[in-house]
């Protein structure tokens, strides 16, 4: 489903992010990306939608070579992906339900399956009964599940998160770590960036392990 | 196809949602282009109706040729066929005086002199279309009819025609000058709103391109917000335009009617009128265009 071989990223000012990357993550799978923050993890997750090219090396998602992308093939790219961010990226102008449809508004759904299917993903990480709601109005964690249920309303064969437990106490980080591996276990491949030890303990799956840009192990 | 109606369906409500959320704002846009519209609008539904009014006078040189009071018809008619065998002449049309009367009668605003006279105090004339429109060339077969002992004075019609003609593609020139700068104006006054649009939507274009939406997608409900907002400018512009002809004809129809006439100004023909609106719906699309397309640029990164 994921893999790079050989990646290396360099940003303009001629720091060197990521070096000799080469991993591959198959259809279905769970893994960890670990490492200190700094050490490239958010470098790693943004090659994968195309947020940014690799300098060497090549990224493949779904069989695509994600490098040399043309520019009007990046959004459809992105439709088969579930981003999580950091910063969780909600609007708060608008409420809970209209957030998750934000995605399935460029998608060829209709509005009514449109609803259904935000309703959907609205209930599996528990939100449903807060559709209404703004965004602000939420926890910490229930923003985090809000930006989930947007990742997964258009049925993504990947999710990406990039420290999706960051600011949340260990329950609500649990919690957000259940939600992603039920998705798992219907065939969602995941990969979840995180610097959390003590959570990557908690659960049994491959762990990734970035330091100084290098794959360790 | 459904989807793509739908998502434009959506676009234009979003569009009118927007403008719907900042109603003052956007009707002060509206006025802002429509004023700056309305004056070349206005310039140019006065040059027609000029145009109109002056469309009866010939643009091609025309000599008249009157007759002494006492010449006799017998003489005129010799001319006549003399004057329609010359090869310098297109057309030599022979204008007996009570037939001059008549059209005269007919003219606007001379019927009541006419009625007033008791005797026709108009001489028979020869109105003569040369081939050629050469000065000089016309000078001196003005100066040959002169010579003829039964012609009493010869008049080069075109002149004040020609002068008409320059004068209104000068006017025409100037209003289209006018139009085109007022146009980069109204791009311009388009990009800055469509611009501050984007800026307060800002985390919301971010966010859909991080999770997989086209720029035309993105761009689509600026477009519609910037035709939208020209449209509105248009239609400003034509109700400023007939309010004003509506006013100024008070004034021009006393004054026509002082002489006569029944002369006034008249609004935009109905393609006119559209062609305005449309050309303004035009000018925001491409502002709009214009400034969607810049920030997409900037944010191509992402």
């Amino acid at each position: 489903m994921i893999s790079f071989s050989a990646v290396a990223k360099r940003y303009p000012g001629g720091q060197e992010a990521l070096k000799g990357v080469s991993f591959t993550l198959g259809q279905g799978e769970f893994a960890f990306l670990a490492g200190h923050s700094g050490a490239g993890k958010s470098t790693l997750l943004k090659l994968i939608p195309a947020i940014e090219r690799p300098s060497a090396g090549t990224v493949l998602v779904n069989g695509q070579n994600v490098g040399a992308l043309q520019k009007s093939a990046v959004p459809y790219l992105r439709r088969n992906l579930g981003l999580v961010f950091q910063d969780q990226k909600l609007l708060y102008d608008r409420s809970v339900f209209d957030n998750v449809m934000l995605p399935l508004a460029f998608g060829e759904l209709g509005s009514r399956e449109a609803a259904r299917r935000a309703r959907a993903a609205l209930e599996k990480v528990g939100l449903l009964a807060r559709e209404k709601a703004n965004p602000v109005q939420l926890s910490g964690g229930e923003q985090q599940r809000l930006a989930i249920a947007r990742a997964v309303v258009n049925r993504p064969l990947a999710l990406i998160a990039d420290e999706p437990t960051a600011n949340l106490d260990t329950e609500s980080a649990a919690t957000i770590l259940e939600i992603f591996a039920a998705f798992n276990q219907v065939g969602v491949t995941v990969l979840v960036a995180t610097h959390d030890e003590a959570l990557i303990g908690r659960f049994a799956k491959r762990v990734l392990r970035l330091a100084k840009g290098s794959l360790a192990g | 196809m459904r989807t793509w109606l739908r998502q434009h369906r959506q676009a234009i409500a979003a569009a009118l949602g927007k403008i719907a959320a900042q109603r003052s704002a956007a009707a002060l846009n509206a006025f802002a282009i429509g004023i700056a519209l309305s004056l070349p609008a206005g310039g140019y539904a006065l040059l027609a109706s000029l145009r109109m009014a002056a469309a009866g006078a010939p643009l091609e040189p025309q000599l008249s040729a009157f007759l002494r009071p006492d010449a006799k018809r017998a003489e005129a008619e010799a001319l006549v066929a003399r004057l329609k065998g010359d090869a310098r002449l297109r057309e030599a049309r022979f204008v007996p005086r009570e037939q001059a009367l008549q059209e005269l009668q007919a003219t606007e605003g001379l019927a009541d002199v006419v009625a007033a006279l008791n005797r026709n105090p108009l001489p028979d004339a020869f109105v003569l279309r040369p081939r050629t429109a050469d000065a000089a060339a016309l000078e001196e077969l003005a100066r040959e009819l002169r010579a003829l002992p039964a012609v009493a004075h010869v008049q080069v019609d075109s002149a004040w025609a020609r002068r008409l003609g320059a004068l209104a593609g000068t006017a025409r020139l100037a209003i289209a000058l006018l139009a085109a700068l007022l146009a980069i104006g109204l791009v311009a006054i388009t990009f800055n709103t469509i611009r501050l649009q984007i800026l307060t939507q800002r985390a919301e274009i971010e966010i859909s391109k991080l999770i997989g939406a086209t720029d035309a997608f993105i761009r689509r409900p600026f477009f519609y917000l910037g035709a939208l907002q020209g449209l509105a400018g248009g239609m400003v512009a034509l109700a400023i335009l007939w309010g004003s002809l509506t006013a100024l004809n008070v004034g021009v129809s006393e004054l026509a009617a002082s002489y006569g006439s029944s002369f006034r100004l008249a609004f935009l023909d109905p393609g006119d009128a559209l062609a305005i609106v449309l050309f303004s719906a035009g000018l925001g699309w491409f502002g709009a265009f214009l400034s969607v397309s810049r920030y997409l640029l900037e944010i191509e990164r992402i």
